[in-house]
């Protein structure tokens, strides 16, 4: 069976003709053609398709398309800010090398920002708590550890800048 | 060469974002399977048995099913490949024969995934089961079947080397200890399963090939051979890769499948692979046995070492001539230890084959070695690090085997992490179930022998400068995520005094960049990073004349820092970037430049049979402590801390050195702790990364990198490699300092819970019997 699926992904509203079985991450991946989420695994083991559904952090390989009917979904191409400018947490993995081959990065950065737009200041304990989902192969975590830290001072500082102007 | 000193404007030792790295946190990074689009979609048909004669395969109902677009088997590719000329037994699809579970066997595309999935169940195949071994002992028993004819006893390479006098080594220790050591086999288990997506031309008859290799020029030549094309109509294509850690430092089957079928199909045709599969492809690390004998005197001075190692290399060749090798060569190198016997076995089961991973041969011989000293320092009552300084070499030396050392930073990185972690003050204070341990290790920068040999350089960077004032890097060196690319910019821009930002590296395309032999053995900084300077360093001499002819100077007296030039000595005349650019390009056009490495001829082994394997240029150094804590009830071993320093010679990129250097001991680490790949009649039972346990962000440290620099004289502004020498250490400082919390001595890796109890039990029942024996 088909449907149309209704949602907004990245901002748009979008309306597609979806199979009843068709999995989140090749609706994305081949409907939509956001790349940024991967496939790692074979199946909720990696977190290299993480993506936002109304915020939280899912893994597309093992949801389907179908269950997004009117959620709000966020990829990776979808939290940059205006212009295309970097997130804090895209630069901070940009500079303090949280990404090196980057395959893990998309769902890192995508569980990072569901974890700061919760919790302004994680400690080391909440970032591994948020993030222990997220296999990377690379990095040994330390640079991604850094990288989230780095977001999130950056973050504060920003606002309270503006509180303060 | 000496090392450039650290300055604001100098980029060589600055810390630098990898100049790929906005595509990885934007998503607009595309790796190989990304790039599929409306290709067709193929699938493998793999073996259920895990040896056995093919008696038929019948592909008639599979190629009848619409939407099937082609369908190939072992009898569409004749030549064996493998990535030794000397030993290649291995057909991208087996023919006559299977020897794994989980060998191809035929190969399918299809319009869709389900109907390619369809077409799989209805090849018809018939395969007559052999005895087939899973055990290196039970493949060398005297009766078994050969796994290859010409492999009697099934071993696939004997190795007997002697340096020095062994024998007499021993006899003159105070104390002489044995034991010996299992390692289970590992996997890579890079995070991006593997992938290839290759398009047939038709009318031109080329391939354009994309892949998630480490060694493109390998897969093409392979290709080439496998396929009877000409080189020429081959365009191989490297995206960006999702880590390697040598998983992909061969051609792989799956590779030589999809030109196949994109061939067949006369389009484009895409095989991504599951992680099953992709843990089934995986030439990781052997599981291996080490029978190790060390000599040492009362004050911690080695006299003499014996090992024996037994690797059971899975089903064909790979790398294993290579890995037995490395495994005995790195016995020397580390330290003053002129006696040394041994005798490796890489030995044939019915298992997927092994390769080359992280630290390539070393690993478990370093952690059996590193152990062993660790004991018998114990048993003497001496220091680990005490013994450590007792046995150092002295640079620059040839080693008895005849590698070239010519820096040699380990005394300082034992300083360093003796200091950081608070050796002295803390060990054996850290309370119950706590303690420290530590190991040092070494890797080489670049084998200094290529596996293909054609008396080119080792590496060539070519550089480009045109209208727009850009240098534009060619190199065939591949960005796997490593920061290679970066390393080449740095290097450049710090030999031309401009910034990085102004250099654009291309890789990883054979319709642009020159040859390189790949992303393995740590080859790319010591060898690109010189040819890349070797270029920067022609170009600026083209450069230097222009401006000399602007400023009426000499050449030679010609600087450029910042992107100015200006004569030495001279305030006054400076000219811009663009300026000498645009002077240079009117001589004679757009410029194009290159330079080259080749490895002198003394860094490349001693003469021995086998002697070119662990040859180098420099080897990296490294000791490292680490802090673990030990819950007796359940046997989990938490690791609480690392320190470890590495002597990369010079870090071009302090950043992605501190990145490698990390990334680097937790692979050791999830090594020691918890990786092991298990197999019940052959068949992966450790096929999914739940099974296949990597650690978590949970399970994993805070790691305190200390960077060494003994300035190499022929490292790239004194660069060695940084990215394997630290791993080797982790599992044996993880042991000493089990043994150190718990004082249980463990004789298998990992170190896995289950091992622990075991060891613990073990232990206690001897304790008893002990006890009994003294009682009666
Ligand atoms: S691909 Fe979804 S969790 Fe691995
Ligand atoms: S950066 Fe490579 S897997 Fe995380």
């Amino acid at each position: 069976m088909t449907r149309i699926l209704r949602l907004t992904l990245n901002g748009r509203a979008r309306a597609d003709a979806v199979a009843d079985n068709l999995l989140l991450i090749d609706y994305l991946r081949d409907a939509a053609r956001l790349t940024s989420v991967k496939q790692g695994c074979d199946g909720g083991e990696c977190g290299a398709c993480l993506v936002l559904v109304d915020g939280s952090p899912r893994p597309a390989c093992i949801t389907l398309a179908a269950q997004c009917e009117g959620a709000k979904v966020e990829t990776l191409e979808g939290l940059s800010g205006p212009g295309g400018a970097l997130s804090p947490l895209q630069r901070a993995f940009h500079e303090r090398l949280g990404a090196q081959c980057g395959f893990c990065t998309p769902g890192m950065v995508v569980s990072a920002t569901a974890l700061l737009r919760k919790t302004k200041r994680p400690d080391e304990g909440a970032i591994r708590a948020a993030l222990e989902g997220n296999l990377c192969r690379c990095t040994g975590y330390v640079k991604i550890i850094d990288a989230v830290q780095t977001a999130a001072a950056e973050m504060a500082a920003d606002q309270t800048a503006e509180a303060a102007g | 060469m000496n090392a450039p000193a650290r300055t604001a404007t100098r980029a060589a030792g600055t810390r630098t974002p990898l100049v790929d790295g906005i595509e990885k946190v934007t998503g607009r990074a595309r790796f190989t399977a990304d790039l599929a689009g409306d290709a067709a979609v193929a699938r493998i048909l793999r073996s259920p048995v895990a040896h056995g004669v093919i008696r038929r395969i019948d592909t008639t109902a599979a190629e009848a099913l619409p939407g099937v677009l082609a369908v190939v088997t072992g009898a569409d590719c004749a030549h064996p490949f493998g990535v030794l000329p000397i030993a290649m037994n291995e057909y991208p699809m087996a023919r006559d024969r299977v020897r794994y579970r989980g060998e191809p066997v035929a190969a399918v595309a299809a319009v869709d995934a389900a109907t390619a999935a369809r077409a799989l169940k209805a090849i018809e195949l018939q395969i007559d089961p052999l005895p087939a071994y899973f055990t290196a002992t039970e493949a060398r028993a005297p009766d078994a079947v050969l796994l290859h004819d010409d492999k009697p006893g099934n071993v696939e390479r004997e190795v007997h080397h002697v340096f020095g006098d062994p024998d007499a080594g021993l006899a003159e220790a105070d104390l002489v200890r044995t034991a010996t050591f299992t390692c289970a086999e590992i996997n890579h288990a890079q995070m991006e399963p593997h992938a290839a997506v290759a398009e047939w031309v038709p009318g031109r008859e080329e391939l354009i090939f994309h892949s998630v290799t480490q060694v493109p020029f390998y897969t093409h030549k392979h290709l080439a051979r496998c396929l009877e094309m000409d080189p020429a109509k081959i365009r191989l294509v490297k995206p960006f890769v999702g880590g390697g850690f040598g998983s992909r430092t061969e051609t792989l089957n799956f590779e030589i499948i999809a030109g196949l079928l994109a061939r067949r199909t006369g389009g484009r045709v895409a095989l991504v692979l599951s992680r099953e599969e992709t843990l089934i492809s995986h030439r990781g690390r052997p599981e291996t046995e080490v029978t190790l004998a060390l000599g040492m005197r009362a004050d911690g001075r080695l006299t003499a070492c014996k090992a024996e190692v037994v690797m059971r290399g899975g089903a064909y060749a790979g790398y294993g001539i290579v890995t037995i090798l490395y495994a005995g060569a790195l016995l020397h190198g580390l330290y003053d230890l002129p006696n040394i016997r041994y005798d490796g076995y890489r030995v044939y089961a019915n298992l997927p084959p092994c390769g080359a991973m992280r630290g390539h041969g070393t690993v478990d011989v370093r952690h059996a070695f590193e152990t062993l000293v660790d004991r018998m320092a114990h048993e003497l009552d001496l220091d680990p690090f005490t013994v450590r300084r007792a046995n150092l070499l002295e640079a620059p030396l040839f080693t008895p085997n005849g590698l070239m050392v010519n820096s040699y930073g380990l005394p300082d990185c034992l300083d360093r992490v003796e200091a950081a972690s608070g050796w002295k003050e803390r060990r054996g204070k850290l309370g119950p179930g706590r303690g420290l341990g530590m190991a040092c290790s070494h890797y080489v920068s670049g084998a200094a022998k290529p596996v293909h040999w054609t008396g080119e350089p080792h590496a060539v960077v070519a550089l480009r400068l045109d209208f727009d004032g850009a240098v534009t890097a060619l190199t065939g060196a591949p960005e796997i995520g490593q920061g290679s690319s970066t390393m080449v910019a740095i290097s450049v821009a710090d030999t031309l005094g401009i910034d990085v930002g102004r250099v654009r590296v291309v890789c990883g395309d054979s319709a642009t960049v020159p040859k390189d032999n790949g992303a393995y053995s740590s080859r790319i900084t010591f060898m690109v990073g010189n040819a890349a300077i070797g270029a920067a360093r022609n170009l600026r001499t083209e450069l230097a004349q222009a401006a000399a002819a602007k400023l009426e100077a000499d050449p030679a007296d010609i600087d450029c820092a910042g992107e100015v030039f200006s004569v030495r000595g001279s305030a006054q005349s400076q000219l811009t970037w663009a300026e000498v650019v645009a002077a240079a390009l009117a001589v004679d056009g757009p410029i194009t430049v290159k330079g080259s490495f080749t490895t002198p001829e003394k860094a490349q082994g001693g003469g021995h049979r086998g002697g070119a394997v662990g040859s180098t240029m420099g080897f990296s150094y490294a000791a490292q402590v680490v802090e673990a804590t030990v819950d007796v009830d359940l046997g989990r071993i938490t690791v609480d801390r690392v320190w470890v320093a590495l002597d990369c010679g010079f870090a071009i990129n302090p950043l992605a050195v501190e990145g490698q250097i990390e990334g680097s001991v937790w692979m050791g680490m999830g090594q020691a702790l918890m990786e092991e790949t298990r197999y019940a009649e052959g068949l992966p039972l450790h096929a999914s990364l739940l099974e296949y346990r990597v650690p978590t962000i949970a399970d994993s440290p805070p790691i305190e990198v200390h960077i060494v620099e003994s300035v190499d004289p022929l490292g790239p502004f004194g660069a060695k490699e940084a990215g394997e020498g630290a791993l080797s250490g982790f599992p044996p400082a993880l042991a000493a300092a089990v043994a150190d919390a718990i004082g249980l001595d463990m004789d298998a890796l990992p170190l896995s819970p289950d091992r622990v109890l075991e060891a613990l039990v073990a232990k206690r029942r001897a304790a008893q019997r002990a006890k009994r024996r003294e009682d009666a």
